[in-house]
This record gives C-alpha cells, structure tokens and sequence, in this order.
C-alpha cells in the first residue's frame, strides 16, 4: 500500500465536545473546507462550525407534506365525485369538511416517510464502508471520544503541515486514515 | 437474578438513585452510560434476570391462547363472542380503543416532551415509542378480528379492484384506517429514526460477529458525522412535529367513531379532548406498570430515577383530572340539555343499567384512587405508584366498556334492549393480546437498547459540561 496516495486524511482525536468545537473552527479558520467531525451525539454549532448548512431536509418535508395532503382531498374528492358518486340525503357530492381528516394524515404520512428517507438518502446513508473506520480508534466515536478529520481532497492539505497543525489542537493524538 | 457477581459488560458506577430532583445518578460519564445501556442487552443470555424469563413464559403462554382463539374465531365466525344485536361493538372495539390510547403515551413523551425540552424524558423515550408501537399492533387487531371476513381486511383500503367500489371517505371508520395506518408508520419510523445511532453503538460494541452483523446492517452505516447529524436532528424535530398533532388527530378521529353516531351516550362533542386526555391518561399508567419492575431488574435507579416516576406520576394525576372533567360535563349535559334521552343515557349508566356497578368502579378506578398521586409521598412509593397504575389501566379499561356497551344496551327504541355477555373467546382474545404486548416489550428490551444511548450522553453533556478535561 502507498501511502500517499491511499490517504483518506488525517484524524485528530479529543475527549470533549467543546475542544473539539474550538478545533473545527480553528481549522475553518484556517482555510480548511473538506472535513468532518465525528461524534457520539449531536453537538450544537459543530456543523456550523466546519462550514456546513443545510436546509435540504425542511424543504423536502414542506414539499413532502403539501403533496401528501394534495393528494390525501384528492383521493377523497375522486373516490365520491368521480369515481363512486353517491347520493347521501341529497348533500353535495363534494362534500369537503369530512375529507380533512384524510387530508391531514396524508400530509403527515409523506411527510414523515420523507423525513426519515430524505435523510437518509441525503446523508448517504445506507454506506456499508466508509474509510473512517479503517482507525482502530473509531469505534469510540460512537462512545465516548470526538474526532475531527481532515480530508486529503482539500486543496490546503499536506500530510506534514495538517498534521502539525492538528497536533497543536488535539491533546489526544493524530492518525492516519486509510483511503 | 445474581446482582452480587459483576457482569463483564456492567458499568463500574455504583447504582444509586439520585431522588427526585435530578435525571441521572451520580459518576455517570459518557462510557458509563454507553457500557450500562448496551450491557443490558449484552448480557451473556443466561445471566438474563430470572423475571424477565418467568415473564416471558407468561406472556408468551397467553400469545398462544391468542392462536386458539383466533383459529376458533376464523373457523366458527364473531359469533363465538358475546356480540349480538344491539351490541355489536363488543370486547373487540373496547380492546382497539384501550389499547390504542395507550400507545398515545410514548408518541407524548418522545414528541412533545422533546418540543418542550423536558429533561426527564430521555431515559423512558425509547422505552414508551416501542410500547407505542406494540400497543398499535395489538389494538390493529380488533378491527380486523371483528370485521367477520378478516380475510377481507384490505377492502378498508382504495385500491383500483374490478367491482369499482371505493371507502366511504366521509365514514370516520374509514378516517379510522387512515388515521390508524399513518400512526402506526410514523410511530415505526420515529422509533427507528431514534435508533439509528445506538444501532451504531451497539456495532462498534458488539462482542461477536452476529451481533456485529444484526446491528451493523440495521446502522446502514452510521458514523456520528457532524453533517449527518445535523440532517437528522431536522428530520427527527420535524417528526417530533408532526407527531404531535398526529396523536391528537388519532384519538380524536376514534372518538368520532362514536360521537359522530347518534346514539344516546356516543353522540357528544367532548369526546375528542377527553378521549385524548384518557388516551394518555392510560398510556403514562402503561409506562410506568413496565418501567417500575423493569428499572429493579436491571439495576436503572441511576438511569430511570425517582424524578423520572414522580414526573409521570404528576402526568398521571393531571390527565385523570382532565378525564373526570369529561365524567362530569357528561353528568351535567344530561341535566343541563333537557333532554329526555340523554338524561335517561346517564340514569342508566350510574344507576338502573345492569352494568352501573362498572361505571362506579369506573370512578374509583380513574377519579378516586389516583387522587392519593396528590401526596408526595404516595409518588414517592414504587409500590404505590405501580398499584395506581395498575389501577389506572383498568378503570380505563371500564371508561371504555361503559362507553361502547352500556350506551348500546339501551338505546331509543326498549322493545331492541338487550344485555352483552362476553364469552370465554371474548377474554381469550384479550388476554393474548397483552400476552402479545408482554412478550415484545420482553423481546425489546433483552434485545435492543431500551434507553436511547446518544440521548443520555446528551443528558451528560447537559449536566457537566466541563467534565474530562481542563479548560
């Protein structure tokens, strides 16, 4: 194996959600773009804090949601105007105000299904490999421990300077992760 | 159980629990809460507590009278029950309605007590969504076992079928479907979405490759990545969202199964806010009947504490309120309207019915007893608190059956009167429905952390937020 050509980047380890924090907008600060921080749980502003904003999610679930509900009166107002029309004590056929409650669970329905996909599909997710776990350490991340890894795609990488330069943040140690 | 040995996966914490003022027990930090959580379900089999497996055997005993009693019903037919003309609604839609209200606890507390950012609410999150999600499972039965062509179940559904039929959408039976179906899913994908990262931390502390394998595929591959949790935190709030008005909508839409009716008893526009109330009313009592005994078999004082228990208990109490609210503005239409029929529903129930002895029972189930939550020290007595809870489940169980049967025992016409005597398969079915409930939640939690792991780390993070290092 090559190793500068299989280097996925580099990984610095903390013990703590705020070190860490600092660190990925010190290394924001720094010029670095391609990264990711790892951690156990969600940690507030991390996201942020590496230069990354999403609001993909709450569009697709707005859009989601509209659909669902379109389509939850649409089925309704078919089913007895179009398609089965019946005439109950002369009321009109349209007759809307009992096809909210379709209409409304059907905007959640889709909704809520496209949450949890989009997500997914957003984040890539399932991805059986990833070369983050190739670092014996990880299995900590869903633990106990933070990482922030540096990826080697960013055009401010060199394996000698984003090592020294993650080693004045972490306390904890620096590793190579293998593409 | 053999507490005096220390388990391979058990935490070094102390078990302690820290009373009622706070969530966590003293020392925990993120390891120890992972390693106490993931130990429960990687406990070597055998040092599985002896109740768990005793419990088990029960319920799994009355799963198969569930079997018998499915057989006999699909060979004999809904004849084999006490339904009969005018009661037609039997056991099977007070059994659907029970069991679906209890479910409305666990969507309460993982939706709305997240919009409100209630602390105590973490550790018996995960717990309450799979109780949800079994108590639909069970309640989804009813309907269909009662439909007396089961196997035409799917005709509740708009398909495009040869007949050219289509549902009745302005049946609130068919919002029934809808409503059911959409909760079911939703309760399954916010479970699951809770999931993900403890299925993640469960892989990478897997002590074999089975389980490596089981909980690697069911994590898809999840890493903690800040991007990754920053979709997921937006998709599980906005499920936590709409949720929230999805549990209202459900019981709602099932009290409309009667109120929207005419029937002297059914016909009332206070159903849907005190059915809801009664719905999460049962549901805490639910939670807290499985969490009591399960929170000592398995050493969680320091996860579920006393505040945890005192807080449901404070739920419990407030609910019941709401509940005999709704009792009384029953009790007072019935004067209040002028009307005969109504009036006549109401000295029926309490008094001159052959069932008023339930609607008695009723209130000293739902409105009397758990008047003593109002004492400290009551709330501060697990075996207090179970037995109310106990108590609870079945007054609610009695909220129901005086609904759906008394009211249909005597309606407009005395010449159609007629009592409702449940069968032994009326029962049958019903205890194989818990049967059902208990063997899952046993199964759950041997087998899937039954306390969201990254959640309590957050509620570690929350209460000592410097720990660890120095700066």
């Amino acid at each position: 194996m090559v190793m500068e050509t299989s280097l996925y980047g580099l990984m610095a380890e903390f013990d703590e959600a705020e070190p860490l924090l600092e660190a990925a907008r010190r290394a924001h600060a720094a010029g670095y773009r391609q990264m990711d921080a790892y951690t156990p749980m969600p940690v507030e502003g991390l996201a942020e804090a590496i230069g990354f904003r999403t609001s993909l999610v709450q569009r697709l679930v707005f859009v989601a949601g509209l659909l669902g509900a379109t389509g939850g009166f649409t089925l309704c107002w078919w089913m007895t105007v179009i398609a089965y029309p019946h005439n109950v004590a002369g009321r009109p056929l349209n007759s809307w105000p009992a096809y909210i409650p379709i209409t409304f669970e059907g905007m959640v329905l889709v909704a809520c299904l496209t949450a949890v996909v989009g997500m997914l599909a957003l984040n890539g997710l399932p991805q059986p490999y990833h070369p983050v776990f190739n670092v014996a350490r990880f299995e900590h991340a869903s633990r106990d421990k933070f990482f922030l890894c540096i990826e080697a795609t960013d055009s401010q990488f060199d394996p000698k300077a984003t090592r020294e330069f993650l080693e004045q943040l972490s306390t904890q140690g620096v590793m190579e992760v293998e593409a | 159980m053999t507490p005096e040995e220390p388990l391979p996966e058990q935490s070094p914490v102390a078990t302690l629990d820290p009373g009622p003022e706070k969530v966590l027990g003293p020392g925990h930090d993120y390891t120890s809460v992972t390693t106490k959580i993931s130990g429960v379900v990687y406990r070597p089999f055998l040092k599985t507590p002896r109740q768990m497996f005793v419990g088990f055997g029960l319920a799994f005993l009355l799963v198969n009278l569930l079997m018998v009693a499915v057989t006999w019903l699909f060979l004999r037919g809904v004849g084999i029950w006490g339904i009969m003309i005018p009661v037609a609604w039997g056991f099977a839609i007070v059994n659907f309605v029970w069991w679906i209200g209890i479910g409305h606890a666990g969507t309460l507390i993982s939706a709305i007590l997240l919009l409100l950012k209630q602390d105590w609410r973490t550790s018996i999150n995960r717990f309450s969504e799979a109780m949800t999600l079994f108590a639909v499972a069970c309640a989804g039965m009813f309907p269909v076992l009662h439909l007396g062509r089961p196997w035409l179940a799917y005709w509740l559904i708009p398909y495009p079928n040869t007949m050219w039929l289509w549902p009745q959408p302005r049946s609130p039976l068919i919002w029934d479907v809808f409503a059911v179906s959409t909760y079911a899913t939703v309760s399954l994908l916010f479970w699951f979405t809770g999931l993900i990262p403890d299925f993640a931390t469960m892989r990478d502390k897997a002590p074999n490759s089975w389980a490596q394998m089981i909980f690697g595929t069911l994590a898809m591959g999840w890493r903690g990545s800040a991007k990754h949790w920053a979709r997921y935190q937006k998709a599980y709030l906005l499920l936590a969202g709409l949720s929230t008005p999805l549990v209202v909508s459900v019981h709602s839409v099932v009290s409309f199964d009667f109120s929207v009716s005419i029937v002297p008893g059914w016909h009332t526009t206070i159903f849907p806010p005190y059915f809801v109330a009664g719905a999460i009313y049962s549901g805490f009592a639910m939670v807290l009947t499985l969490a009591i005994p399960v929170r000592r078999w398995y050493h969680l004082e320091d996860l579920i504490t006393m505040r945890h228990i005192e807080c449901m208990a404070k739920v419990m109490l407030g609910t019941g309120l709401i509940v005999a609210y709704g009792y009384a503005m029953e009790a007072f239409m019935a004067w209040y309207s002028g009307n005969q029929v109504e009036r006549y529903t109401f000295i029926n129930r309490a008094w001159i019915g052959g069932y008023w002895w339930t609607y008695w029972l009723l209130i000293l189930c739902n409105i009397l007893l758990p008047q003593l939550l109002w004492s400290k020290r009551i709330r501060m007595n697990l075996v207090a608190v179970f037995l109310i809870s106990l108590v609870v489940n079945v007054g609610m169980w009695l909220e129901r059956f005086v609904i759906v049967v008394t009211s249909l025992t005597r309606d407009y016409v005395p010449s159609s009167w007629g009592m409702y005597y449940p069968t032994i398969w009326d029962w049958s079915t019903y205890a194989g429905t818990i049967g059902v409930f208990l063997s899952l939640m046993f199964l759950f939690i041997r087998g899937l952390p039954a306390i969201s792991i990254f959640e309590m780390r957050e509620v570690v993070h929350h209460l000592e937020p410097r720990h660890g290092h120095g700066d």
